[in-house]
């Protein structure tokens, strides 16, 4: 596979929220605006092309048995020091995100291209694998809170385009749910053509 | 009366999966069947219930007083996994029948957000039900995490009820599958929103 299908394989082929449907916890929960799902897939991306450098180069010499609580220790080693630099550099950030800063750790998408794709092959691969996944994965969030900040609040990225409230409930929880289904089936409806 | 309150918020204001988005993959995953999500939801109450009860004594006695709570992300999903494996191991000895129930379901809990999520909310989050602001103890924590963990299976239930009838309908071919399924959980998230008056 070449390099640069590496990192576009995360946008349509193989795009984390839409195709493979993993991390749906995050991508529910925090994709409130625009913003926020930009920031949360940012973050996230932030773990997974540092725990897929790690883990590719780790893999060879960790036992097969114990591979898997080792990935997580790794993982979980990033999100604590994400965990740590966001409170010192972007403190509202981290406590808009809140608890699913921590939850990156359960992520099945980095657990999941650990196990899939960094496990078996070299540093360089697994960066640019991150890398494209990350985007995919940004991206996807970032859609999703720009469709549920405009039907709910009327704006986009905080600019206002609509005077008055919006349809609160898109910001709420059904929104999400909401949101993301329409998506998927607009997401199926073009990737078939 | 607090008591109450904390059960009732868990399991139907703030319900985990319609509320709070956590534990989602496996609330997809494993809820095409009634039977499967029974079994599902059993073995999170109880892992949920139990990993509280071990992460709380391990924040309050040995992180809060050496002053490692940065480690708690770290320290917590260690515990998990290797409660998760121990709970597997035991089970298999004491009850083969509740193995048998239970035990494909086991491995997969420990990368289910909510047993973290919950974790993490029990020793951070200040509850104020009507008196004064604190952390919860650990008598509370416990009935929150269950209560949370009642909530979860409430939801995973209703839900596979739901989509047992959705298998036989007639659905149109970009809304198969997941997309009808998000759809779904979306109009049931709008009516739990109706008990947000409650507390």
């Amino acid at each position: 596979m070449s390099k640069f299908s590496l990192i576009t394989k995360g946008l349509i082929k193989e795009n984390p929220t839409f195709v493979l449907v993993l991390g749906m916890c995050p991508t529910l929960a925090t994709t409130t605006s625009a913003m926020n799902g930009l920031e949360m897939g940012l973050a996230t991306m932030f773990v997974l092309i540092l725990s897929n450098i790690v883990i590719s180069l780790l893999a060879p010499v960790v036992p097969d048995k114990v591979h898997i609580p080792v990935y997580i220790v790794v993982i979980a080693t990033f999100v604590t020091l994400l965990q740590l630099l966001m409170q010192a550099y972007v403190p509202d950030v981290y406590a808009t995100l809140g608890l699913f800063i921590p939850l990156i750790v359960v992520n099945c998408i980095i657990l999941g291209r650990a196990e899939a794709f960094a496990g078996k092959n070299g540093p360089l691969d697994s960066a640019l694998d991150g890398i494209g996944i990350g985007i995919g994965f940004t991206l996807s969030l970032t859609v999703i809170g720009i469709v549920r900040e405009i039907l709910g609040s009327g704006s986009v990225f905080g600019w206002k385009f609509l005077a008055g409230d919006g349809i609160l409930a898109f910001v709420m929880a059904p929104g999400a749910f909401l949101v993301l289904g329409y998506l998927m089936v607009l997401f199926n409806k073009l990737a078939k053509k | 009366m607090e008591i109450l309150l904390i059960i009732v918020s868990a399991i139907f204001v703030n319900n985990i999966v319609l509320a709070q988005f956590l534990g989602i993959c496996p609330f997809l995953g494993v809820s095409s069947k009634l039977s499967t999500a029974t079994g599902m939801s059993g073995a999170v109450c109880f892992v949920i219930t139990l990993a509280t009860l071990v992460t709380w004594l391990v924040n309050r006695y040995l992180l809060v007083p050496f002053g490692l709570t940065f480690l708690q992300t770290i320290a917590f999903i260690l515990v998990i996994a290797a409660l998760v494996q121990m709970v597997e191991i035991v089970l298999k000895k004491i009850s083969p029948s509740l193995y048998q129930a239970l035990g494909i379901f086991l491995p997969l809990i420990t990368t289910n957000c909510a047993v973290l999520g919950v974790a993490i909310n029990v020793v951070s989050k200040e509850f104020s039900f009507g008196g004064e602001a604190h952390l919860l103890g650990l008598g509370e924590s416990l009935v929150y995490a269950f209560a949370t963990s009642l909530g979860y299976g409430l939801a995973m239930i209703l839900f596979a009820g739901l989509r047992e009838h959705l298998a036989g309908n007639e659905v149109p071919k970009s809304f198969r599958g997941l997309p009808i399924a998000m759809i779904t959980v979306g109009i049931m998230a709008m009516a739990f929103l109706g008990f947000s008056g409650i507390v």
